[in-house]
């Protein structure tokens, strides 16, 4: 390998290596908490409520692997930052001459693998038991990797602002959450009043919850092209940001 | 030949405060540098203006002749940085920390070798494989000397490496980086123990509110001060006429500042003529430390 490569290889390898060694945090726990999810609502509403002509159950399955998805990339990059910034060992990265497009890139990769290794899992665990018809692959890929890079990004950015535990968990708590439970994760928008739909439709976790749904049942709340613009724009958009704030060196190098 | 470390008019300000008033300071590549200065002179704001951890406000900065901003990789895979501050990942082993470390400056199998080696000096060996958050206070020092080390820098800067460790990692890390130095590696040190400068660093600068007050070669700032120390220990309180001689006092041991050795002759005519006895009675040089206190004030 070049050796200028090697540097954010191995940034990269050192945070799937971070995660992976807490994987009963990481992993295990945010399966299991989707599991119990899918238990508790499909057991009160399975056989009352169909959605896009699917039973409640295997509607629901793919909104929550997605939502896992989605909040364990954020959690990934936003905690190992946070921890680092703390601890005072994440000068052992800034003394480096790794670049900052280079920080971004393992960081936010590495973010990408968690949230994939946890919809893979809650997708694996959750197929013993529902029947869940997979109508275009590629776009539930698509959605999966544009989504969770997106909240990797947006976990850099809120474990680069926050100094303490404190804030991170008004970020986790205040906006991560709402946004994604607000989402359609457990619901399709077109059953909420005219004006909740409207609101939806300013949701970035809306597109990455209905597209994602898509890939799995042909159908869903938006086309997946728009969904997929919206997702995909976004991230740009808060790459591009929080590119800038790295290359300031804002809160990392005085 | 192009100067390991080099400052022009280097000013940082923090707000209002002014942390480095115009530094310029050149150390040659091979020397064993030390900075010393009282705690808020500026040593480690300099430290990390070099790490590329801070920006100056104003004035340029290089390692081996790399602007530390606009040639950033090349200044920092140049350096080594010893933080002052114990950090440690607690998600990995020693072995683990410095192969990550090595990586990230583009090392990789190849400098596993190295690696071994370091772990070896550092009296590390028995600890590769442990955990860094069970590690000891003195073993977790060990790990963060060893991974400012792990990609062999040319250029080595040891800030407090030695604050609260014992003697005998004093003893394993100076033979170390004396070695390193030896083959070619430039040192730079910042210390509170001034009797490890003077032994081992060949040039010394000394910074007071931000600005260097005086940079010279240790020899050279040894002679600035040509007195002599007396040491007493005495039978009885020391006679009056010749308390304003008196550097420290602790009970009837007495340490006093002489211009000059005839001035012996006369401390021990006022001791018989006060009839006070002499336990015990030494003649010393004045070390750097009478040289800090001198220029710099004591911290």
């Amino acid at each position: 390998m070049m050796a200028n490569l090697r540097g954010p290889w191995t940034l990269f390898k050192k945070e799937l290596l971070r995660f992976w060694r807490v994987s009963f945090q990481t992993v295990a726990a945010p399966v299991m908490t989707a599991l119990l999810y899918l238990l508790v609502f499909s057991h009160v509403l399975e056989g009352r409520v169909q959605v896009h002509g699917v039973s409640y159950t295997t509607f629901l399955i793919p909104g929550l692997i997605m939502m896992s998805v989605l909040q364990n990339a954020f959690a990934n990059s936003s905690s190992s930052l946070i921890q680092s910034k703390v601890m005072g060992n994440l000068v052992f990265v800034l003394l480096t001459p790794i670049s900052y497009l280079q920080f971004f890139l393992a960081f936010l990769a590495a973010s990408v693998i968690r949230g994939l290794v946890v919809g893979l899992g809650i997708y694996l665990v959750a197929i013993l038991f529902v029947d869940l018809p997979i109508t275009y692959p590629w776009l539930i890929l698509a959605f999966a990797i544009t989504g969770s890079a997106l909240l990797g990004a947006f976990g850099i950015v809120a474990g680069i602002w926050a100094d303490k535990f404190d804030q991170m968990a008004a970020f986790q708590n205040f906006i991560i959450m709402p946004l994604s439970f607000l989402s359609g994760v457990f619901y399709s928008i077109h059953s909420l009043p005219p004006f909740w739909q409207t609101v939806s439709h300013f949701n970035p976790f809306f597109y990455m919850i209905d597209g994602f749904r898509y890939g799995f049942f042909g159908t869903g709340d938006i086309s997946p092209a728009i969904s997929l613009s919206v997702v995909a724009g976004s991230f740009f958009v808060l790459s591009w940001l929080t590119l800038k704030m790295l290359k300031s060196g804002y809160k990392l190098r005085g | 030949m192009i100067p390991a470390i080099q400052l022009e008019q280097v000013q940082k300000h923090f707000g209002g405060l002014a942390a480095l008033k115009g530094v310029d300071l050149t150390i040659e590549q091979g020397e064993f540098f030390a900075l010393l200065g009282p705690n808020g002179a500026g040593k480690s704001t300099l430290i990390n203006l070099l790490a590329g951890l801070l920006k100056p406000t104003s004035g340029k900065l290089s390692v081996l002749g790399f602007d530390v901003q606009a040639q950033y990789a090349d200044a920092r895979r140049a350096l080594g940085v010893v933080p002052q501050e114990l950090v440690f990942d607690p998600f990995f082993n020693v072995r683990e920390m410095l192969r990550f470390q090595a990586g990230y400056f583009g090392r990789g199998r190849e400098n596993d070798a190295w690696v071994d080696e370091i772990i070896e000096c550092l009296g590390l060996t028995d600890k590769a494989h442990t955990n860094m958050r069970r590690l000891s206070g003195g073993m977790k020092r060990r790990a963060l000397i060893a991974q400012a080390l792990a990609h062999k820098p040319p250029v080595i800067v040891l800030d407090e490496p030695t604050a609260g460790v014992d003697v005998e990692l004093r003893q394993m890390l100076w033979e170390f980086i004396k070695r390193l130095n030896r083959e070619g590696h430039t040192i730079i040190l910042t210390t509170h123990y001034l009797e490890e400068a003077e032994t081992l660093c060949s040039r010394v600068a000394m910074m007071k509110q931000g600005e260097i007050v005086a940079l010279d070669s240790t020899q050279n700032l040894l002679n600035r001060l040509p007195g002599k120390n007396l040491q007493l220990k005495l039978a009885d309180a020391l006679p009056t006429s010749l308390m304003d001689l008196v550097k420290f006092a602790d009970g009837l041991d007495y340490t006093l500042a002489l211009n000059e050795v005839a001035q012996v002759e006369f401390v021990l005519t006022e001791l018989r003529a006060a009839n006070v006895a002499v336990v015990d009675m030494q003649l010393i040089e004045a070390d750097l430390e009478d040289v800090f206190v001198n220029l710099v004030g004591r911290a």
